[in-house]
């Protein structure tokens, strides 16, 4: 069920600004690939332009391809509201709906889409918040706002939201990076389950995420500022990890710079 | 946990992401047939003239055009494309009278104006002869606006921030916001009548160019405050708990960081307080009447304005003051163009690029 991406020769321009340069890379299905990289080489831009969320921001723009299996997701035909339904993507910051309950923020990305049944809505928000292990949590306050969550659990409520639109793959922007140790966890062990399932991308700076969820690794640079972001290295997380073929990966995984 | 697994082939999926879409030219050839069709009907039918033709022209357009989308493009893009026509239609049908009233004001205000009608006044100028100018108008309303700002845009930037920062919903805040809404509504010429009882009646203040700036500035005041209130309501708690961390006192707070995110907004409502008030006709009549000379001391003595000067030009009657009353719109249009731009040119400068 769980579909690859295959990116090729992926440039990204903000306006006139290179931001990313001959990216080409593929994230193999059932697997968690991780991104890492020096802040502002262009590991959010990437990620964005995989369900081309990019496109919402004004100027931004893309070269090369990007195919879902054997689609191709900018394709003259493809609509990209459908994409992103097709392409879950979790933020940095947990960013629940202010105006929703828990539940509401659950069904968010059913409910705007088409209408549903109030019992299928009920299997659907159960399940979600048990495949990102927050059923127990709240289920005895469904109705009420997501903002009464702690952090951790605001973020699990938004990965709920996320697979509760039945996607194929889950981009994560940093998913840990305003959480607690704890949450953390409870979040890298969700990662786990989850990718029996979904194709995931995550982005982190943290490298002990990435050796402990990962099973690919990419690793991106940038050579100065004003210089586009690029691909340095992409493998297995054990190989990136023990035996990088890059210097400037060994460097940066082994934190004598960036 | 089966509800959300998902298996889907490759065939699935293509119809899963792929959208099928009316190629561009459809919307030409749909407008096209739907006026075809109706200038067809409108031999056969009663209904005629270009209006009746027009309108169902339009309406079959929309028919056509959401019929065809829903077939081909689904119910969404169907619904997209109704919503995009009837928005469309609806920004046109705003913009016609506006357009117009412009195009009107512009032809026939070309009539009188010129380098000279700026340059002079109406001092002896008869009624009947084309010439006379509009000078001492225009330093007219130039001063008395000035002045309305200057008491209008703070008294109401600081009502409103006492309103947002201070007020925390008590009563005496509740009654400020209660009042300022009845203020958006009161007709001007009260505000008008407030400056006279008021200021020229009771405490014996001239009628001058003053008086209509305080009556101008009552006007201003409810405007700029709703404006500015909105704007500090947008300014999110973090960015002022980030600087009251910093240990910033509130008062420079709100001075360095809440006013600043919200100025954009500020400042174009406090524009939009300005050009509502330039064109104020009423409490001026009442506050300082009208001259046919110049008067720079807005302390003293009746002073003319913009709007004053096209209404008297109007009454005068004549064809050559008719034509200077044209101009004088004009140039009232023309002089709160000028302020706008030029406020949204400040207020872009100060912004970090
Ligand atoms: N909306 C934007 N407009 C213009 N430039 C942008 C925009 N977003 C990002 N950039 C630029 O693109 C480059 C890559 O940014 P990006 O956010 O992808 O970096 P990143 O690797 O995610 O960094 P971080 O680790 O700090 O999140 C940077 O130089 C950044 O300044
Ligand atoms: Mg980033």
């Amino acid at each position: 069920m769980a579909k690859r991406i295959d990116v090729s020769h992926l440039n990204v321009y903000y306006s006139n600004f290179l931001a990313v340069e001959d990216v080409t890379l593929a994230v193999e299905p059932k697997a968690v690939t991780a991104f890492i990289g020096p802040s502002g080489c262009g590991k959010s831009t990437v990620l964005r332009t995989l369900n081309r969320m990019h496109e919402v921001t004004p100027g931004a723009r893309i070269e090369g391809k990007i195919m879902l299996d054997h689609e191709d997701i900018y394709g003259a035909d493809i609509d990209p509201v459908n994409v992103r339904s097709t392409i879950g993507m979790v933020f940095q910051k947990p960013n629940p709906f202010p105006t929703m309950s828990i539940y509401g923020n659950v069904v968010a990305g059913i409910k705007l889409k088409k209408r549903t049944k109030r019992s299928e809505l009920d299997d659907v928000v159960e399940a979600s918040l048990r495949g990102a292990n927050l059923w127990e949590e709240v289920k005895d306050r469904l109705d009420r706002p997501g903002s009464v969550l702690s952090g951790g659990q605001q973020q699990r409520l938004c990965i709920a939201r996320a697979i509760a639109i039945q996607p194929q793959v889950l981009l994560m922007d940093e998913p840990c990076s305003a959480l607690d140790p704890i949450s953390t966890l409870a979040i890298e062990e969700l990662i786990h389950e989850l990718k029996q399932r979904y194709t995931i991308v995550i982005v982190t700076h943290n490298m002990q995420q990435a050796a402990r969820v990962s099973d690919t690794t990419a690793f991106f640079n940038i050579a100065g500022t004003g210089k586009p972001g690029k691909l340095i290295e992409m493998n297995t997380t054990a190989n990136i990890f023990s035996s990088p073929t890059e210097k400037a990966t060994e460097d940066y995984i082994s934190g004598r710079f960036g | 946990m089966a509800i959300l697994d998902r298996t889907i082939s490759d065939d699935e999926l293509h119809n899963l992401l792929s959208q099928r879409k009316l190629p561009r030219w459809t919307t030409l050839a749909t407008c096209a047939t739907a006026i075809a069709g109706s200038a067809l009907l409108s031999f056969i039918s009663p209904v005629s003239g270009v209006a009746g033709t027009a309108v169902f022209a339009f309406l079959l357009f929309i028919v056509l055009q959401t019929g065809l989308s829903f077939a081909v493009e689904g119910k969404r893009y169907a619904i997209d494309r109704l919503a995009t026509t009837l928005l469309l239609s609806a920004l046109t049908a705003a913009l016609v009278p506006l357009v117009s009233i412009l195009l009107t004001v512009l032809v026939r205000g070309l009539n009188a104006f010129n380098a000279n009608f700026l340059t002079s006044t109406m001092r002896n100028v008869s009624p009947r002869r084309p010439g006379g100018g509009i000078l001492h108008a225009l330093i007219g309303t130039l001063e008395q606006v000035a002045i309305a700002a200057a008491i209008g845009i703070p008294l109401g930037i600081l009502a409103a921030v006492y309103l947002v920062e201070y007020g925390n919903r008590s009563r005496l805040a509740r009654t400020i916001s209660f009042f300022v809404d009845v203020m958006t509504g009161i007709p001007s010429i009260v505000a008008g009548l407030f400056v006279y009882t008021g200021f020229i009646l009771t405490l014996g203040l001239q009628r001058s160019g003053l008086a209509a700036g305080i009556s101008l500035s009552i006007l201003m005041i409810p405007v700029v405050v709703r404006s500015t209130e909105e704007m500090l309501r947008l300014v999110p708690r973090d960015l002022r708990e980030a600087s009251y961390a910093l240990g910033v006192p509130k008062y420079r707070t709100i001075l360095r960081v809440v006013i600043p995110s919200a100025s954009t907004g500020i400042i174009t409502g406090a524009m939009l307080a300005v050009a509502r008030v330039t064109g104020e006709t009423a409490p001026l009549l009442l506050t300082t009447f009208l001259t046919q000379s110049i008067n720079t001391n807005p302390f003293n003595g009746p002073q003319a304005s913009l709007p004053t000067y096209v209404w008297d030009q109007i009454s005068s009657g004549t064809t050559a003051s008719i034509d200077r009353a044209w101009a004088g719109a004009l140039t009232l249009i023309l002089l709160v163009m000028i302020l706008n731009l030029s406020a949204r040119l400040i207020a872009r400068a100060s912004r970090v690029k």
